[in-house]
C-alpha cells in the first residue's frame, strides 16, 4: 500500500480575472520507504505540488492521502497538528531561524511534542548526530557554511522521525561538493532509516541519487 | 515555559528598537502614574475635611474677605457649635519660589477645631503666649532647615509685598494622616490685623456644627442672613470647600485624564508600530514555523507575549520607576499636594494598562501572522 496517494489532483491561481492553471488531474503514489525525485523546469508546479502535499497550500481539486488520512480534508488546525507528527520539509535556502543555535533550531519541531527537557537533548543530538554536526551544537547559522546549514536544516526535519520529508531544491544553494554531502546524507536516511523522501530538483546529477525520477512539465506528470 | 526563549531572542534580535520602545512605554507611564497620583492627592486632601465643620467665604470669591461682624451673627445661628475664622497670608520665604501654605488663624478657637494639627502641649502654650509666634509643620521645617525657637522672615504676596514679617516658630505639628499635609505654616490673627492697620477682615469663617445632618440647614440659614448684605456669603462643607479650592485652577481630574488618555493612544501607536514592524520583517520566519507544525493560535500567543513582555517591562519601569522617584524626592507639590503618594493602586492600574497596551499593540501582528500564506511567502523568500 502507498504511503502517500495523489488523486485527480488540480492547481488552478486565480489572478484577478484570469485563471492560471499549474496542473490538472495529477495521480502519484509514493510507497514506503521509497526515494523519489520529482524534476522538471522553473514554474512546472513542482514546489506547489510539494506544498499541496505538506498541507501547505490548499487544491483546486482533488485529494491527497497520506498514511490513509486525507491530508486535503483537514482544518487548518489539523493541518498544523498533522505536519508536526508526519512532514519533515527541507527548503533550498534552509530557513533556519537566524537567532538560534543549531540545536535550538533542531529542537524546534520537538517543542510541539510533550517531550522532557532531557528527552528533547537526547533526540537533537542523535539528530546532529546523524548529520554529523554533534560538534556544532553551539553554532549560529551564521557560523555555519552553507553545507553545514543545510544539514541542521535537514536534522530539523528528521529530529521528529516524521513519515514523509519533503525536499525542495535542497542542493539548489550548494556548491558542488557540499550538494554532494548533502545528497549522500539524503541517501543514508533512505537506506538506513527507512526514510520515504520526495525530492524536488532539476538537478540531473541529484536526481540520479532517487531511487526513481518523474517529470512534471506544462501540467503533466510523467515517469 | 519551553516556548521561552523563542519570545526572548526575537526579543533581543534587534536590541536597540526593543529598547527605545521599552522606554517610550515607561516614559508614558511614568508620566501616567505622575498625573494619576495628582488626581488622588487631590481627591485625598478633599476627603481630609471634617464632616462637622463647614467654611462661610465669600460668595463672590474666596480672594474676597468677610467682615469681621458676621462673627456674632455666624455664632447665633441654630446647630452652629462655634465659630473661628483664618485669612491666606500667602507668605513667602527668601524667594518666591519657596513659596508654601500660610494661614493667619483666630488661634484661640481655631486650634480647638483641628485636632489633626497634632503637637506638644507646652509648643502649643509657647505658641498662644506670644504674638509674632507660629506653627509650622515638620514637613516645612526639614524643607527649609529651619529650628524650633528660630524667627524667620517671610514676605506676603499679598499684604504689602516688600514688608518683611518676622515670626518666631514655637511650635512644630505632625498631622494626623499624611493627606492633612506636613508643610502648612500658622501665626496669629492679631498679628496680621495689626499689622495692616487694623484693615483685615476675616479670609473665611470655619463653622463647627452639632451634626452633619445640620449642614444643609445650617448653610441655608447662614447664607439666606446675608443675602442682602454688602458681602454675600456661601457656606458648604469643609470637604466641599477643599475640593473647590485646590481646583480653583480648573477641573484638574478631567485635564489629568485627558492627558493620560494621549499619552496611552501616542504610546499604543509606537508600540503597535514597533510590533508590526518587527512581524513583517520576520514573517518569513513564522512561515518556517508554521510548516514546522507550530499552529495558528501557538503563535498568535507567541507574538502577543512578546508585545506584553516590551510593554510589561516598560510598565515595570516607568511604574516603580515613578513610585521610587517621588518617594524618594518626598513630592508634595510646593505643598499644594499635600500627601502625594503613588498608591499601590495606582500602579496596579498602571501595570493593568500596561497589560493591556501590549494586547492591544500585539493584536495586528498576531492575528497577521494566524493569516500568513505559508506557500505564498516562502516562495517570496526563495
Amino acid at each position: 500500500m502507498a504511503l502517500l496517494e495523489i488523486r485527480s489532483l488540480s492547481k488552478v491561481y486565480q489572478r484577478d480575472s484570469q485563471a492560471i492553471p499549474v496542473f490538472e488531474n495529477i495521480d502519484l503514489d509514493i510507497d514506503t520507504g521509497e526515494f523519489l525525485v520529482l524534476m522538471g523546469p522553473s514554474g512546472s508546479g513542482k514546489t506547489t505540488l510539494l506544498n499541496l502535499i505538506a498541507g501547505l497550500d490548499e487544491p483546486t481539486t482533488g485529494a491527497i492521502i497520506v498514511g490513509g488520512e486525507e491530508v486535503t480534508a483537514m482544518s487548518r488546525r489539523q493541518l498544523a497538528a498533522w505536519r508536526s507528527d508526519h512532514v519533515g520539509f527541507i527548503f533550498q535556502l534552509y530557513n533556519l531561524l537566524p537567532v538560534l543555535t543549531a540545536y535550538q533550531n533542531v529542537e524546534l519541531p520537538l517543542l510541539l511534542t510533550h517531550l522532557s527537557k532531557k528527552e528533547r537533548r537526547e533526540h537533537v543530538m542523535t539528530a546532529l548526530d546523524v548529520v554529523g554536526l554533534s560538534d556544532r551544537a553551539d553554532h549560529f547559522p551564521r557560523q555555519l557554511s552553507g553545507g553545514q546549514e543545510q544539514r541542521v536544516a535537514i536534522g530539523r526535519a528528521i529530529v521528529s522521525d516524521p513519515t514523509l520529508i519533503l525536499a525542495d531544491e535542497p542542493t539548489g544553494d550548494l556548491d558542488a561538493k557540499s550538494a554532494d554531502e548533502i545528497l549522500t546524507l539524503m541517501q543514508r536516511l533512505n537506506r538506513e532509516f527507512d526514510k520515504t523522501i520526495l525530492l524536488v530538483t532539476h538537478d540531473q546529477r541529484a536526481a540520479e541519487r532517487g531511487e526513481a525520477i518523474m517529470h512534471l512539465d506544462k501540467g503533466v506528470l510523467t515517469r | 515555559m519551553k516556548y521561552a526563549r523563542l519570545v526572548w531572542v526575537n526579543l533581543t534580535r534587534n536590541k536597540r528598537r526593543t529598547i527605545l520602545t521599552t522606554l517610550s512605554v515607561a516614559a508614558a507611564l511614568f508620566l501616567f502614574v505622575s498625573l494619576r497620583s495628582v488626581v488622588t492627592a487631590l481627591e485625598d486632601a478633599g476627603d481630609v475635611g471634617s464632616e462637622t465643620r463647614m467654611i462661610t467665604r465669600n460668595a463672590i470669591s474666596i480672594v474676597f474677605v468677610l467682615p469681621e461682624a458676621y462673627y456674632n451673627r455666624l455664632v447665633a445661628v441654630p446647630g452652629v457649635k462655634s465659630v473661628t475664622w483664618a485669612a491666606w497670608f500667602g507668605g513667602v520665604y527668601r524667594d518666591p519660589r519657596d513659596w508654601f501654605a500660610s494661614l493667619a488663624i483666630k488661634a484661640d478657637s481655631y486650634l480647638p477645631m483641628y485636632p489633626e494639627f497634632i503637637m506638644p502641649d507646652e509648643q502649643r502654650e509657647a505658641f498662644m503666649a506670644e504674638r509674632t509666634a507660629a506653627i509650622v509643620g515638620s514637613g516645612l521645617m526639614e524643607r527649609f532647615g529651619w529650628r524650633l525657637g528660630q524667627t524667620v522672615n517671610l514676605r506676603s504676596t499679598i499684604f504689602a509685598p516688600d514688608q518683611e514679617w518676622p515670626f518666631t516658630i514655637r511650635a512644630v505639628y505632625e498631622p494626623s494622616e499624611p493627606a492633612v499635609g506636613d508643610e502648612w505654616f500658622f501665626f496669629h490673627w492679631e498679628y496680621l490685623y495689626e499689622n495692616t492697620g487694623g484693615r483685615m477682615t476675616p479670609g473665611w469663617y470655619v463653622l463647627q456644627i452639632e451634626d452633619p445632618a445640620l449642614a444643609a440647614s445650617v448653610a441655608r440659614a447662614v447664607d439666606e442672613q446675608f443675602e442682602n448684605s454688602r458681602a454675600r456669603t456661601r457656606t458648604e462643607t469643609e470637604r466641599a470647600f477643599q475640593t473647590s479650592f485646590l481646583t480653583m485652577w480648573g477641573n484638574v481630574g478631567v485635564l489629568v485624564n485627558v492627558i493620560g488618555m494621549a499619552v496611552f493612544f501616542a504610546i499604543l501607536l509606537v508600540a503597535a508600530n514597533a510590533m508590526i514592524m518587527a512581524a513583517r520583517e520576520r514573517a518569513a520566519e513564522v512561515a518556517v514555523l508554521k510548516t514546522l507544525g507550530f499552529g495558528d493560535r501557538l503563535l498568535f500567543v507567541l507574538v502577543l507575549v512578546e508585545a506584553a513582555a516590551i510593554t510589561v517591562g516598560g510598565g515595570l519601569l516607568g511604574v516603580f520607576g515613578a513610585k521610587l522617584f517621588f518617594d524618594g524626592t518626598e513630592f508634595q507639590g510646593a505643598g499644594f499636594l499635600p500627601g502625594f503618594e503613588v498608591k499601590w493602586a495606582t500602579i496596579a492600574i498602571g501595570m493593568g494598562i500596561a497589560v493591556a497596551l501590549g494586547l492591544v499593540a500585539g493584536l495586528v501582528p498576531a492575528w497577521q501572522a494566524t493569516r500568513l500564506p505559508v506557500a505564498g511567502t516562502l516562495r517570496r523568500v526563495a
